[in-house]
């Protein structure tokens, strides 16, 4: 297969990548001060160190795709476009929130962006993410419903009902595992037996692989052949990305059940700073042109922050709408 | 920048500074370990917030009880020292306390209550023409006239297609609409409720069989936390228009495992609808209601009524509205209420009731949530006597939340204790004798209508 596809974005989709993997580090960076201050409560899963992850899908993405993920979902929605003010502020638990500061850091959702959540409980977004590929393929739509997994969530017996039930019914579905190593505080070598993740979809017909999820390029590339699969056989796909987050699991993790060593060593591969240096160096990007992008999303993530102080909280009528419609 | 002592788990109000990792004047990147504090669970690292320089440590290593958002630290990031001197630290930034209303718990109420009222009340005392057929036949009906009206209306489960269907519900409909819209599933319930779940989050609008509810539990993280709670915590952004339904309860000597009724199991739930018919006129016009509905219905059937009949309209615009309660006798001594196969067994008491010489009212629910309040305490005002029904295990069951809502809403109306006859708190025998005991009997129903009267 033809490894070199990425290399046929224009430097405009190039420096959108960037930015957007940016937007999103300075987004999780700012969410962990703003956490830090008590403004943000409760969980939150910062995606900081698989940028490269949701960017390298995002680029073979049709707009008309549809997305579906567990809790680690700051990145996923920002990705998708939508307004990070809406997400800062519903992480701060105000009423300009994306789920009006019900849903909270786990659960944001937004139909026009084509974005399903935003799922807490661990494998359940994956057979919902089916059920959306049931529905692609039922209403005849061309459309391809990318469903993101960790690598906890590969030990989850929905997760292979969904498998059996995609691949059986051959729909429309790209499932992404984002192994960052660790569910929570376990190593997933005291967690799954066998092989590579995603060979425990292959028993059930779907093809896969499994690829370096650091690296932009690489991930582009995987996600553009899985793409192109998906539409020529009208089955599911597997990515397994080999990736890791360089924060806890969640704001409170005291990060015992790894070596500093171990993170420092992961760091040395940041896919933000490794993007920005392909830039640099392969692509012959100005310094400056990078340099101004930055500081654009380091002012932009300025104003995030104050809208998402400055939002009222929601009124307390919202206690009681939307359980019914 | 300021440094604050950040709050470093959702309890922490206090930290100590165990060890700096860094000192003044050292170059930072985002994500560096400055510091070691030590939280009321475990010992954290303080990641630097930005890029920049330390430029003053403001608390030594080794203080203690340091209250969260301390300055401990200044750090000189590039190009935004200027900005950060005008900037308001964000302590100061308290929300905005909105206007509004006292919170009131009624109001749950009546949001339940426009949703009832949306539903035509008119629909049910038309002229229909009429036939009389088995529940077993008005489900199917009902389940065919809305796969017709609406193309988005699917079904799922096992053996609904090929087999006909495991108690015939769904006989004849592979024929009729193709294995697109009629599909047999693997014996996976978690799996397929999800995607149920995950194609009506999309628009469709699945019904979802579970062979019988028993099953239901294997994908009851699903129903719960995906079906019932999405609208809620998407902010009105995500509704999920499906059907679950399938057999509840006791059928004959099926043994524990097999027989049981959930009844209080999803009424207990947020965001769910639950109607529970007990004849086929009720179970047509409530299945096509519940297919329309926009929101998540669980929809509980009786093996044991498949076969009853009674007469039901064959037009396909007849609906009955979720939320209405059938007062299906009217008397004046004493309200007994039922639902589901607790109606057959309250009119297999019926004629020892009135032997006696008391006329009851018999209050069919039919929706258990939402609960036709109105029509309840209607008849509990006028009797003032009241005896429950249900199948369900008593402990902490839906007849004892029943109790509860009249005695506070009628109070003073109320001439004796309620009394509910439920099933007894085991699980169901096998034996026919001791599962014939299990259920509520015609001789226990009379002789709690026989105590709330008074009458020996």
């Amino acid at each position: 297969m033809n490894k070199k596809i990425s290399n046929s974005f224009s430097n405009e989709q190039l420096l959108k990548f960037y930015e957007k993997m940016f937007l999103i580090r300075k987004f999780e960076e700012k969410a962990a001060q703003l956490y830090g201050a008590g403004k943000i409560g409760g969980f939150c899963h910062l995606y900081i160190g698989q940028e490269a992850v949701v960017i390298g899908i995002l680029s073979s993405i049709n707009s008309e795709d549809t997305v579906i993920t567990a809790y680690r979902d700051h990145g996923h929605i920002l990705a998708r476009g939508v307004d990070p003010k809406s997400v800062m502020s519903e992480l701060t638990g105000r009423k300009d929130g994306i789920s009006k500061g019900k849903g909270g850091s786990m659960h944001m959702f937004s139909k026009a962006n084509r974005f399903y959540g935003g799922h807490g409980i661990v494998g359940a977004q994956v057979p919902l993410g089916v059920g959306i590929g049931f529905a692609h393929k039922y209403r005849n739509e061309k459309k391809i419903s990318r469903v993101y997994l960790g690598d906890g969530a590969m030990s989850n017996g929905q997760v292979f009902e969904a498998f059996n039930l995609a691949s059986l019914w051959e729909l429309p579905v790209l499932f992404i595992i984002e192994n960052n190593k660790y569910g929570m505080g376990t190593s997933i070598g005291r967690s799954a037996a066998g092989n590579e993740l995603f060979e425990r979809a292959t028993v059930f017909g779907i093809k896969g692989e499994k690829v370096d999820g650091m690296n932009f390029f690489t991930v582009s590339d995987a996600a553009i052949r899985a793409r192109e699969y998906i539409n020529n056989n009208s089955k599911p796909y597997i990515i397994e990305m080999d990736t890791y987050r360089f924060r806890g699991h969640s704001m409170s993790d005291p990060g015992l059940y790894r070596t500093k060593d171990e993170v420092n060593k992961m760091k040395e591969i940041d896919p933000v700073l490794m993007m920005k240096e392909s830039l640099l160096k392969e692509y012959k990007f100005e310094e400056d042109t990078i340099k101004d992008i930055e500081s654009d999303i380091k002012k932009q993530i300025k104003d995030v922050e104050k809208f998402s102080l400055d939002s009222p909280l929601p009124d307390i009528k919202e206690l009681f709408t939307e359980v019914y419609l | 920048m300021k440094i604050l002592l950040p709050a470093l788990s959702p309890t922490m109000e206090t930290g100590n500074l165990v060890k700096w990792l860094v000192k003044e004047g050292d170059d930072v990147l985002s994500g560096d370990i400055l510091a070691e504090i030590e939280t009321d669970k475990a010992t954290m690292e303080l990641e630097s917030p930005d890029d920049g320089k330390i430029e003053k440590i403001l608390v030594k290593e080794g203080s203690e009880n340091i209250s969260v958002n301390t300055e401990i630290a200044l750090l000189s990031v590039e190009g935004e020292e200027i900005e950060e001197k005008i900037e308001k630290p964000i302590e100061s930034s308290q929300p905005k306390i909105p206007n509004g209303a006292d919170t009131n718990i009624k109001e749950i109420n009546i949001s339940m209550g426009s949703l009832l009222k949306e539903q035509s009340d008119s629909l049910e005392t038309k002229n229909w023409s009429e036939k009389e057929i088995t529940m077993r036949e008005a489900l199917n009906q009902a389940i065919e006239e809305e796969m017709i009206f609406d193309k988005d209306v699917f079904l799922l489960g096992e053996e609904v297609a090929e087999y006909d269907g495991a108690y015939k519900v769904t006989q004849g409909l592979l024929d009729k609409f193709g294995s697109k819209r009629v599909l047999d599933t693997p014996i996976s319930e978690h799996g397929f409720t999800g995607l149920a779940i995950g194609a009506a989050m999309s628009g469709l609008k699945p019904i979802c069989e579970f062979m019988t509810f028993n099953f239901s539990m294997q994908a009851i993280d699903q129903i719960v936390n995906s079906a019932a709670k999405s609208l809620y915590m998407s902010g009105g952004e995500i509704n999920v228009p499906i059907v679950f339904r399938g057999p509840n309860g006791a059928a004959a000597r099926v043994g524990a495992q097999h027989s049981q009724c959930f009844i209080s199991w999803f009424s207990h739930i947020p965001g769910l609808l639950v109607v529970a018919p007990s004849n086929a006129r009720d179970a047509k016009g409530l299945l096509k209601s519940s297919i329309r509905n926009p929101n998540p219905v669980v929809f509980l059937e009786h093996e044991l009524l498949y076969k009853e009949k009674s007469n039901v309209p064959e037009e396909n615009d007849f609906l009955i509205p979720i939320g209405k309660a059938n007062l299906i006798k009217e008397g004046s001594d004493v309200t007994i209420i039922g639902f589901s196969m607790s109606v057959q067994r309250i009119l297999n008491a019926l004629p020892s009731i009135e032997k006696l010489g008391i006329k009851p009212d018999i209050i069919d629910l039919r929706s258990i949530k939402p609960l036709d309040e109105d029509l309840i305490y209607k008849s509990v005002k006028k009797t003032n006597r009241v005896v429950i029904v249900e199948d369900g295990w008593g402990n902490t069951s839906f007849g004892s939340h029943l109790s509860y809502l009249i005695q506070s809403n009628c109070f003073d109306y109320l001439d004796s204790e309620i009394i509910k006859v439920s099933g007894k708190d085991v699980p169901m025998p096998y034996a026919e004798n001791l599962e014939k005991l299990a259920l509520p009997s015609t001789d226990e129903i009379t002789s709690a209508v026989k105590n709330v009267s008074y009458t020996s």
